[in-house]
């Protein structure tokens, strides 16, 4: 006999589960049948979440003094904190209420009304024979650090940062590369409008550089993440470079006088040079540069160091001696806008990519046509001097190709156009797009693709074969010929052209895997970063205070690169704001007396939440890092570890509850307290 | 007159995150399961602890059914792969006793596929009716102790 005074309620949900399921018959039961669990209230109701049906409640559990509830009726997704709450303002311990959901679970999928009823009645005794089991519980309490980590300083991670700074709030923006800025500041023009990216991407460059609540940790990676939600220790590499950035005013005569040039194939992807100390390009933030110890005269022979000589600054900015820094930092939510890398064409041997000059591919083509280039903006083919007579755009180049990658890149379509109009508008070059299907979708894209239609350009629907430099007919010599089905007239054709440009598919980072070990969240198996919803939670992450921007999530253009920073801001604003958050007091916990030492459950756990006491021989279970998941519990051959509120006891009583009578609904079984 | 048919009893475990978010979809779109399958709801098929499949099997279910979340999309990481590894061992002990391992079956399922959770319901339900009900009679001794299957073998050893 249970000393737990239990009050079943049952709802009809107007007629959702009261036209499958006899309401009145299993409340009237459940007050017969489970007097011995504890019952001794049970009663139905039309609409058990209306403010009515919970008033029912919170007034039985003061004249009854009912020390649990069960509430038949929809899914616990739906309506517990609703059940919860109302326990809670009748004080009652909200986790002392059991939800069965006989909606979802019975009346909806199910259709024989009396096998129905049965089933009903059985999901109840469960509930009630799980329910005295249930401990009151607190919710956990975690306070929020303010300060916010953004990982990734393209436009994703620069909005990102400047909506939360811009609100007053700290933010470290750790940047790989010896300046922030990203792809988008190798790109000339941006797609419809061609605003130059330069002159919309530097003014918020230099926003984030200057910004009192912003710190740049540039040429810096992460290297480890400790902690969850409100309360990550990070910790930073900030790489040497060899330059401090204290003193060093960014004059730039350091690199006007190093001796040594290199092949840039970062920035200026292969087609341009920089110094052995070098800024990546003139309006770089921060300013200072970084001196490139695989090509530097000094770090190679020992000898050189012309730009220390020249440094004008007092004390010298240049330091040879610096070493790799590790910064702790200690942030509350984390932000990851690692972005994407480009396809490598050399893998699509036939297209000639590294084999045939005139071929580019598309950031090549970027650097080609921008004004701050290597060419100084002049359309010219490999040789720097002759301009294309014609050229040809291959768009899907490693998207939407079983061989590569099944998806669709997004940006190439409209970046193919906007190649051909460049291109159309500085050269006067006959321009053949060669395409598999136009997608243009988004304000003003498709009336882009309309008016370079009306330029003039040449558009053939087909995936090219080939392009080659193997001349078979006159005319072709010389040239780089785009071997291609027409697929409108159903025919080969062989166009020759002077240049070819690939539009290379967006991929996920090399190294996206390793990233998001490190910081906990999902990888899909491409390496795209999951989001936790793909269309409800488009920032958010499975795991609590990770946060995801722009193309690490997936191949996106810049309006919604941007769109996506600022919503991942403004979910950790949200966060920030809440000073505290509360926590489903789902944890595991270790008896002491119980734990062997045995260490099964040590691997178990993903988070790091299990600490093993080697002096004691005992382990401990971290509550602010545990999630809840309750696989330790299940491992563990001593029965030392408990979950809360999914404990042995809950589940092995709910187990009996269920099985009280068969499918008929004879009786199976005595009950445990019977 | 036709026979009864035998109703299977069958208890379901869920996961949180995915299963039970199947089944409350499944409900949501009015996808029809027979009525022999019980719910139990867990926060991870990592939770499944071996000893609730013979608990139930024990306390008069003739099937257990195991649901989380598909491989590589567990929302703590990678439990699921543990529930995996303990289905297998579970089958196997469940051999060893002499009861058909077919009784214990694992369905993956998303939080988006209620249709599919309803239809592979459906299938389990109708296959662990095939196998009639779990007869513990012919498994276990009167006395409850000692597998009868152990006692056959000792004598076709002696």
């Amino acid at each position: 006999m249970s000393e737990e005074r239990v009050g079943v309620y049952v709802c009809h949900c107007g007629s959702n589960i009261a036209s499958v399921v006899n309401v009145e018959d299993v409340a009237v039961w459940a007050k017969e049948e489970l007097a011995d669990q504890g019952v001794v209230v049970a009663r139905d109701y039309k609409f058990m979440c209306s403010s009515l049906g919970q008033e029912l409640i919170q007034d039985d559990i003061k004249e009854h003094g009912l020390t649990r509830v069960v509430v038949a009726a929809c899914s616990p997704h739906l309506h517990e904190k609703t059940f919860r709450t109302a326990c809670n303002r009748a004080g009652l311990n909200p986790f002392l209420c059991e939800m069965v959901s006989v909606r979802e679970q019975v009346s909806w999928v199910h259709t024989d009304k009396e096998l129905a009823t049965n089933k009903a009645k059985a999901m109840i005794a469960g509930g009630v024979e799980r329910v005295v089991h249930h401990q009151p519980l607190e919710p956990l309490h975690v306070p929020i650090n303010p300060a916010t980590l953004v990982v990734g300083g393209g436009i994703a991670g620069i909005q990102a940062a400047l909506e939360i700074a811009d609100s007053g709030f700290p933010v470290y923006l750790v940047e790989r590369e010896p300046t922030i800025g990203g792809h988008m500041a190798q790109f000339d023009k941006t797609f419809p409008t061609l605003d130059c990216a330069a002159c919309i991407l530097t003014p918020k460059m230099v926003d984030a550089g200057a910004h009192p609540n912003i710190t740049l940790l540039t040429w810096s990676e992460v290297e480890r993440v400790d902690g969850f939600v409100g309360n990550f220790t990070v910790t930073v590499r900030k790489k040497a470079r060899y330059v401090r950035e204290d003193v060093c005013t960014g004059c730039g005569i350091c690199i006007e006088k190093c001796p040594v040039k290199v092949l840039d194939q970062n920035f200026e992807a292969g087609l341009g040079y920089r110094k052995a100390v070098y800024r990546p390009f003139p309006q770089a933030v921060p300013k200072y540069p970084v001196i490139d110890t695989e090509n530097c005269t000094y770090f190679k022979r020992g000898k050189c160091k012309a730009c220390q000589i020249f440094c004008p600054t007092q004390p010298n900015s240049i330091d040879f001696e610096q070493k790799d820094q590790f910064i702790q930092i200690q942030v509350g939510n984390i932000i990851l806008a690692t972005g994407y890398d480009l396809f490598d064409p050399r893998r699509i041997p036939q297209y000639g990519y590294g084999r045939l000059a005139n071929v580019f591919t598309s950031l090549e083509f970027e650097r080609l046509c921008n004004a701050a280039g290597p060419t100084n903006g002049d359309i010219v083919l490999r040789d720097g001097v002759t301009k294309p007579k014609s050229v040809g755009i291959i768009h899907c180049v490693g998207s939407r190709d079983r061989r590569y990658n099944n998806y669709c890149s997004g940006i190439c379509c409209m970046q193919s156009l906007k190649f051909a109009h460049l291109v159309k508008e500085r050269t006067g070059a006959d321009v053949y797009n060669f395409y598999i299907d136009m997608r243009t979708a988004y304000k003003d894209y498709d009336e882009f693709y309309q008016k370079v239609l009306e330029e003039g350009v040449h558009f053939v629907r087909g995936r090219v074969a080939e392009v080659t430099d193997a001349a078979r007919k006159p005319g072709e010599e010389g040239k780089l010929i785009i071997q291609v089905e027409d697929t409108f007239i159903g025919k080969q054709r062989r166009i020759p052209v002077d240049m070819v440009i690939l539009s290379a598919a967006l991929q996920p980072r090399a190294d996206a895997n390793e990233v998001a070990q490190k910081f906990g969240i999902a990888c899909s198996t491409k390496g795209w970063f999951i989001e936790k919803h793909p269309k409800l939670d488009p920032v958010a992450t499975m795991t609590e205070g990770i946060y995801v921007a722009g193309c690490a999530q997936g191949p996106k253009d810049i309006p919604s690169t941007v769109a996506q920073g600022a919503a991942a801001a403004a979910r950790v604003l949200g966060r920030i704001q809440m000073q505290e958050l509360a926590l489903e007091p789902i944890r595991a916990s270790v008896i002491e007396e119980k734990c062997s030492g045995c260490r099964i459950c040590n691997d178990m756990c993903p988070f790091n939440a299990i600490i093993f006491h080697e002096d004691r021989m005992v382990t401990e279970i971290n509550p602010a890092l545990c999630q809840g998941c309750g696989t330790c519990v299940a491992a563990c051959p001593s029965n030392a570890i408990t979950g809360t509120q999914f404990s042995t006891e809950q589940i092995m009583a709910q187990i009996e509850g269920l099985l009280m009578f068969n499918v008929e609904g004879e009786l199976i079984r005595e009950m445990a307290y019977a | 007159m036709a026979e009864k048919q035998f109703e299977p009893l069958i208890i379901g475990f869920t996961c949180n995150w995915c299963s039970y978010r199947a089944a409350d979809l499944a409900g949501m779109s009015r996808a029809k399961y027979p009525p022999n399958i019980r719910l139990i709801r867990l926060m991870c098929s990592g939770r499944m602890d071996p000893e609730f499949a013979l608990k139930a099997l024990r306390s008069g279910a003739d099937g257990v059914i195991i649901t989380g979340c598909h491989p590589g999309e567990c929302h703590y990481l990678e439990q699921n792969y543990k529930a995996l590894r303990r289905y297998l061992l579970l089958r196997r002990t469940l051999k060893q006793f002499g009861i058909e391992p077919e009784r214990v079956r694992l369905i993956w399922a998303s939080a988006a596929e209620g249709a599919r959770l309803a239809q592979e319901l459906t299938k389990a339900v109708e296959e662990i009716r095939a196998l009639g009900p779990l007869s513990w009679h012919n498994v276990v001794a009167a006395d409850g102790d000692r597998p009868l299957e152990l006692q056959h073998l000792e004598e076709v050893a002696a």
